[in-house]
């Protein structure tokens, strides 16, 4: 194992027990989000976005970092989105966290496993018709939503803590 | 307190804010000393895995193929953080005593009853149709919910939208009978 096994194993492990802790790796958990019943993997979810975009935006603009974005393909976003979706529902893990589930016990998640590297096999199998379908319909690129509408970013991450700090008042007060 | 950080658990937001703290610090190290900036993700990790294995049973249908040509078959940063995911978890349910083996997980047996051959199904074929969907996507609930947010990428909030849109919709189907 070289530099970069070693980094990914050490970030791998902390990002494990930070998603174990925070109980976010249990399917009633994900499902429990689904149906408006339990939202802790929102409240999880939205923390590391809050404190993590103010970092990245502070270290890319600084131009320490570079940025990653995926590209905004209408098609592939859409319809994988959705699809993910669907199969989020029923499975009740994702790709991370099925992974962490089986390390807390829960060892159906071997079969989301398991059906998760069949579906990855059946992609690449299928990638040809997807590039020439779905995929060919509208790719805008790789693009930022301050690069999008034309305003500061810091704008954006106002509005985004603002609209969040909302959204977490109304979870306390429902219980939920 | 509320009962659900009874067991040993912490509060979602503390442990939400420190993975926040985790990707800018692995965002930053990365850079230095990979020289390449790497975000948390985990899907592509089950293309490169998916890969290896069949490469055990036919290595020229691997070699052919456009997808893993593209994703490259190999173990790098982001399949050793994927393992790390599984001990880091283990760690930390030994840790606190949480560790619970669990074959039908709670709402899924309220639903579908104790069938673990059941649950089994369930979890095979919505994990084909998840990664299917995240493949094509290009990216997960880390990619792009995470990542992709942190970085205000416009394919992770739209794909955000849609994982938790057609998530709720398809959950309130399946899972309808327990109010």
């Amino acid at each position: 194992m070289g530099t970069e096994q070693w980094m990914g194993l050490v970030t791998g492990i902390l990002f494990g027990f930070l998603l174990q802790k925070g109980r976010v790796l249990r399917f009633e958990k994900q499902v429990g989000a689904m149906l408006i019943q339990d939202m802790t993997i929102m409240k999880f979810m939205l923390s590391a976005i809050l404190v993590g975009m103010v970092g990245i935006q502070l270290l890319a603009g600084a131009g320490i970092i570079t940025y990653g974005h995926k590209a905004m393909n209408l098609g592939a976003v859409l319809v994988g989105g959705g699809l993910f979706g669907i199969g989020w529902a029923i499975v009740g893990f994702c790709p991370g966290t099925s992974v962490g589930a089986l390390g807390e016990g829960r060892w159906h998640a071997v079969f989301a496993i398991a059906g998760m590297l069949a579906g990855a096999a059946i992609y690449a199998e299928l990638f040809p018709f997807f590039q020439s379908t779905v995929i060919a319909w509208k790719d805008f690129g790789k693009i930022s939503l301050p690069e999008a509408i034309g305003i500061s970013p810091w704008i954006v991450i106002g509005v985004f803590w603002a609209v969040t700090l909302g959204l977490f008042a109304v979870f306390e007060k429902n219980d939920l | 307190m509320r009962k659900r950080f009874d067991d040993g658990g912490w509060s979602p937001y503390l442990a939400g804010a420190l993975v926040g703290l985790l990707a800018i610090a692995s965002a930053y190290a990365t850079t230095q000393w990979l020289g390449k900036t790497k975000y948390l993700g985990a899907s592509t990790t089950f293309v490169r895995a998916a890969g290896v294995i069949e490469q055990a049973a036919d290595p020229e249908r691997v070699a052919t193929n456009a997808y893993f040509a593209k994703t490259k078959v190999k173990i790098d940063w982001q399949f050793m953080l994927v393992l790390g995911i599984f001990i880091g978890s283990l760690v930390a349910a030994i840790g606190d005593k949480s560790y619970k083996f669990e074959g039908v997980p709670p709402i899924w047996e309220d639903n579908f009853g104790p069938s673990v051959t059941k649950r089994a199904i369930g979890a095979f074929l919505g994990g084909i149709v998840a990664m299917v969907g995240a493949r094509m996507a290009s990216g997960c609930p880390s990619g792009h919910g995470l990542s992709g947010m942190m970085q205000l990428s416009v394919s992770a909030f739209v794909a955000l939208a849609m994982f938790f849109g057609f998530g709720m919709m398809v959950a309130a189907v399946v899972y309808g009978r327990r109010g």
